[in-house]
Formats: C-alpha cells, structure tokens, sequence
C-alpha cells in the first residue's frame, strides 16, 4: 500500500479530514525549505505537496508566481527540488507529492524523472498542465514504477469526463474548487457537495482533496463539511513564506487549520 | 480534427480549460462547413478588411538584387495593418456564434491586439488586450489604438514582461472566465484546435497568391518566403502549397543579436522540442527545461516557441528556415522604404531579407513571393531611435 492510500485511511479512522499543506520548494530559501517543510509536517499537514518552480506557470496565481521566481532566482532546479525532497523524507514518513509542469519533466524524460521522485522519497506527482488525454504515457510510467499520478477534476468538467478522471486518478482526485488559478478567493458550498458526490457515485474509494483558493480555517471547515477526504492549502502559506516568517509562525498556521479538519472542533 | 502535427502539437492545458477548447472545437468544424458563416467572413474580408491584398511585382527590388522576380504579397495594406486581421475575423465571428460576449487576446506588437480591438468594435463585442510592459513602451502607437477602439489593455509586468507573459496572463484569465469568454489566439501555437484553425483563417494568404500568380505569370512560384515568430503568416502562406514539391517553402526567424550569441529568437533553428502554452513544438529553453526569454528587434518575432506545424514541416525538411539578424532586418527595412517606397513592419523586413538573399542567388526566370505581413508605421520610433535617417 503507499503512503498515501494508508493515510487517507488512518485520517478516515480518525474520523476526521487530512490537511495537505503546499510549500514551493526553494522558498524562501534551499536551506530554510526544509525548516518551513518541517514546520508544517509537525503542525499536522498530513501530506505535504511540494511545488517545482517553473519559469511559466500558466495554472497559478501571483502568490505562487512569486515564489516560483524567487525559487528560479536562486538557481533551484529540478534535480535540487528532489535533492530537497529527499531531505525532508529524512524527517518524516507522511507522503510527499510533487507538483510541477510538464516540461521540465518531459525534459528530464519521464521515465528517468519519476524514477528520480520515487528514489528521493516522493509518493505521488501532480501536473497541472497535463490533462488527462495528454497523460497515457506518463500515468503508465507512473503506475509500473509505483509513483501515484493525481488528476484533477473542475467544476465545468462534463459527467463523463469526469467518470474517466476518478477512474484514472492515483492517490487521490484533485477538486479544483472553482475555475482560475491557485490563490483567489473561492466559493465553497454547493458546488463543492456536488463534486464531492458526483466523484464518489463513481468510485467512493477514491479520497477526494478539495483546493484552489483555501486560506482560512472556516474555509477548511467548509470542505469538510461538504464531505471531501481533504483540504489543500497553498498560496496563504507559500505568502507566509515570502513574506519572511518564521517556522514557529508556520506551524502556528499550519495548527489552525489542522484543528479546523476535526469535526466539531 | 487531427490534434497533432506528426508528435508536434497536442492540448496541454489545465484540465479547467479542456471543456472550452472541445467546445470551441465544434464550434469551428461546424462554423467551416456553414455556407452562411463562410459568407459572412468572406464579406467582412471583402469590404471591411480590404481583401484581396494586392500582389505586387517589385520590380526595382528585382533588379537590386539581380536575380528572380519578386512579388510582395501586400498583407500590409490589410486592415490594421497585418495578416493578423485574417484570423481575428474568423475568431470573432465564431465567439458571437458561440454566444461569448467577450474576448481576450494577448499581443506582442500590437497588431493581434489592434486587429482584436477592431473586430470586437465592428461586431459589438468586448475586448481585453494583454500586453508586457516592454513591448507596450516600443509599440505606443499600437497601445493607442487599441484603446481608441474601446479596448482595455491590461499591462503584464511577469517574466520577460513579453509576448509569451501575455499569452501566460491570457490563459490564466480565460481559466477564470471561461464561460463566457472566447480566448482569441493570434497566432498558429497554443493548444488544439488554435494550430489548425489559425492555419485555416489565414490560409487566405496563399490561397490568394496562387491565384494571382496565375493570373500574372501563368504559374506557381519557385520559393515562397515569410517571417516566423510564432508562424502564422508563414503557415497561411505556406499551406496551400504544401502539396506543390516545385514550390519551395523559406521561414525567415529573428536570429537577432546573432545565431552564436544567447540573445535571438530561433526556436526552429536553435531549439530543441519541448512543451510549452499548451503544446509541443520546438523552444528555446535551458537544460532543465526552463524557458529561455527570446530576443529581437521586431516585438512580434520574441517568442519562444513557434507553432507545431512548422516543427514538422522543418522535420520532413519540407520547409527550411533560416536566421535572419536584427541589424539584417533593419537593413532589409529601410532598403524596401528607398527601393519600393513600402515601408515594412520589422517583423516583415525579416521575411524580405531572407527573400532578397535567395533571389539574387536565383535565376531571372525564377519567382519568388514574399509575403510582407504588416507596415512598419508602428516600428518608426524604435527606428529612429537607432539613427537610422
């Protein structure tokens, strides 16, 4: 079983939501990742989702913009990110998942570069720019090594399609909460009880992961109580970690908004 | 519709986007296959966009360089000034088919930008332009006249603050806005359907060369010569010759500072494939497959990438292209002024360059057909800027 699968599992035993914290790798600096990963694995993110910087990130918002060329500007590079993943397994058994865009992986080759994901001790990848009908090839390089390939699925994603996404899907499935990029404002609610819903009459295993948009504790209530598995919160703390702050302020973060994954709490 | 050009092209693109762009897909094939939308375009063409544009024998540009004949395909007197006018129609004619009031479209030069803020004008549609910084400090004029035709420009201060940054800016507008808005794409690059559908709009380029020249000289030419930025000139110059093995096919790339140096925008000659605005083609981009920023005089040769397309036809070697520096450009710029008292936009002076070095190598007998894509009225300042007269 991997690590993913057996976390979604002991949370759902717990009886409440895991928390999956973002962090772009290489911010605010190589050595300080790993404190502000640290950080926010000891303050109760249950899967941390780390981000490869790329020089043109379409799917993303300017907070998350940022810190991708903060990343590019001190020379983080593919093979460093997995150098950094590697140090932040060191300390932890929780999964890790990568999330970058295609290029750089079909660069590397995808084969060389899941091989090098799974020997640094990451768990799953995400590729926002890969939809499903470009990803045959990388999700079956994926599946034979054992990397899990998480898809994403929208609210204008049509019935069928969606049906092919929670099939494919590896790890989890990825609700994008709401259209745009990561780090504004979203609307929860209603919609987000009709995905959830729509995903599990298809297959109810698959954990659903609700993100794009979260930031604060009510809002990470919210997707609980719309019946997700989990809730990602990126660019509220990938600001943090621009903005200079302490791995002592993270943790404090990262503490509120695990709380907020109990129920009742 | 074929999504891809031999491994070239594809759709990647966030899943958010996928509905709009299968949406748009059928949107197209019905649209082409529409007598009443073909019509329509075709009288927009007509009488709005002044087509047919003329072909035009230079005939001291001919004897200056003392070799084949040379004809300009005068997409300059366009409309707006470019070839750009040929897809932006089509496009904007197909969101108002679809029921999307507003359009967005990103710009280099600002001539896609001029072109989408006149044909949101004329059909009562909404425009937002995105542009980078740099290039709406180069291209004022262009700035100006978006704005004049009730566009709103929005400036882009990411990366290079370039065409690609906009193009960047664009999707992640459209990934929000979705619904209600038609990404309008100018060139021949992007995700499926935007390669073949751009193609197909501004194949009126050749399909009209070949009639002219039939009419003028009896024949099909001998070379067939256009600048490539992102390609969509050359590939509607090109395409309807595609099947014609006499016709030879030359893109003109900015080869700017030079072809040895980091500072040019050569993705066909100097790239390698990769994946980049949602498809695959050749990029400049760096050993870890970061995107490198392009340079060149012309603002609407800077980007990246080039269309999917012409990654393939460079493959089958069935079209070459060749490198062409800013200061060749420049050169080329100011002799069609003196020559032919045509004063060409950058980008274009690139494609007469490279169609002046052939045909002075070439037979008198020979032809050869430049396509001049745009006027340069919007390039004087930086022109001047360098001293030039």
């Amino acid at each position: 079983m991997g690590r993913l699968e057996q976390r979604f599992e002991e949370v759902r035993r717990e009886g409440r939501m895991a928390l999956i914290c973002y962090l772009m790798a290489g911010v605010p600096s190589p050595r300080s990742f790993v404190e502000m990963a640290a950080a926010c694995l000891e303050g109760g993110a249950d899967v941390l989702e780390v981000g490869v910087p790329f020089s043109d990130p379409v799917a993303d918002g300017p907070v998350i913009q940022a810190a991708g060329v903060r990343a590019l500007e001190q020379g983080v590079t593919p093979p460093q990110v997995l150098e950094l993943v590697r140090e932040v397994r060191k300390l932890t058994d929780k999964p890790l998942v990568l999330m970058g865009y295609y290029n750089p992986i079909f660069r590397m080759g995808e084969e060389r570069f899941v091989e090098n994901c799974l020997r640094a001790g990451a768990d799953g990848l995400i590729v926002p720019d890969l939809p499903l009908h470009e990803s045959a090839s990388l999700r079956g390089t994926c599946s034979r090594q054992g990397l899990d390939l998480v898809q994403l699925s929208t609210p204008l994603t049509p019935e069928d399609r969606n049906r092919e996404l929670v099939r494919a899907t590896s790890g989890f499935l990825y609700l994008v909460t709401r259209t745009g990029v990561t780090g504004k404002e979203t609307a929860l609610g209603q919609e987000l009880k009709r995905m959830v819903s729509r995903a599990r009459s298809v297959d109810p295993a698959v954990p659903l992961a609700a993100g794009f948009g979260i930031s604060r504790p009510e809002q990470v209530r919210a997707v609980g109580e719309a019946g997700a598995d989990a809730a990602v919160v990126g660019s509220a703390l990938v600001a943090l970690t621009l903005n200079g702050c302490s791995p002592d302020r993270l943790r404090e973060e990262v503490r509120r908004l695990a709380a907020a994954c109990v129920p009742g709490r | 519709m074929k999504s891809r050009f031999g491994e070239y092209g594809g759709q990647y693109v966030p899943e958010v986007l996928v509905p709009a762009l299968q949406e748009l897909e059928r949107a197209y094939e019905e649209a082409r296959k529409d007598p009443a939308f073909q019509e329509e375009l075709g009288r927009y063409n007509r009488h709005y966009g002044g087509r047919e544009t003329p072909l035009y024998l230079a005939r001291r540009l001919t004897e200056r360089c003392g070799g084949a004949r040379i004809y300009l395909k005068r997409e300059d007197l366009c409309h707006g000034g470019a070839h750009k006018f040929n897809n932006v129609m089509g496009q904007a004619l197909l969101a108002r088919r679809m029921g999307k009031e507003r359009i967005i479209a990103e710009t280099g030069a600002g001539q896609h930008g001029t072109a989408t803020a006149m044909a949101a004008a004329v059909l009562g549609l909404k425009a937002e332009i995105y542009m980078g910084r740099k290039d709406m400090a180069r291209q004022r004029m262009n700035v100006f006249r978006m704005r004049l035709m009730g566009a709103e420009v929005h400036e882009v201060t990411n990366g290079s603050m370039l065409l690609k940054d906009a193009i960047n800016e664009a999707l992640r507008d459209w990934a929000g806005s979705v619904e209600h808005t038609h990404y309008l794409l100018g060139t021949v690059a992007g995700p499926h359907p935007y390669p073949s559908m751009v193609r197909d709009f501004q194949s009126v380029i050749g399909q009209e060369i070949r009639r002219q020249l039939q009419e003028a000289e009896g024949r099909t030419p001998d070379l067939l010569v256009a600048c490539v930025g992102g390609g969509s000139n050359a590939i509607g110059t090109f395409h309807p010759f595609l099947e014609d093995e006499s016709v030879r096919l030359l893109g003109a790339e900015a080869a700017g500072e030079g072809l040895h140096t980091e500072h040019h925008s050569a993705s066909l000659t100097k790239g390698e494939v990769g994946v980049l605005q949602g498809c695959k083609s050749y990029l400049l981009q760096d050993e870890h497959g970061m995107i490198k920023e392009a340079h060149s005089l012309a603002p609407g040769l800077d980007y990246p990438g080039v269309g999917p397309e012409h990654s393939l036809l460079k493959d089958l070697g069935r079209a070459k292209y060749v490198g062409v520096t800013d200061a060749e450009a420049l050169e080329a710029f100011v002799t069609l002024s003196r020559v032919e008292g045509i004063i060409p936009a950058l980008e274009s002076a690139h494609a007469v360059c490279a169609g002046m070095r052939e045909a002075s190598r070439m037979r008198k007998d020979e032809i050869v057909v430049i396509t001049v894509s745009g006027r340069g009225d919007k390039d004087l300042e930086t022109v001047f800027d360098m001293g030039v007269v």
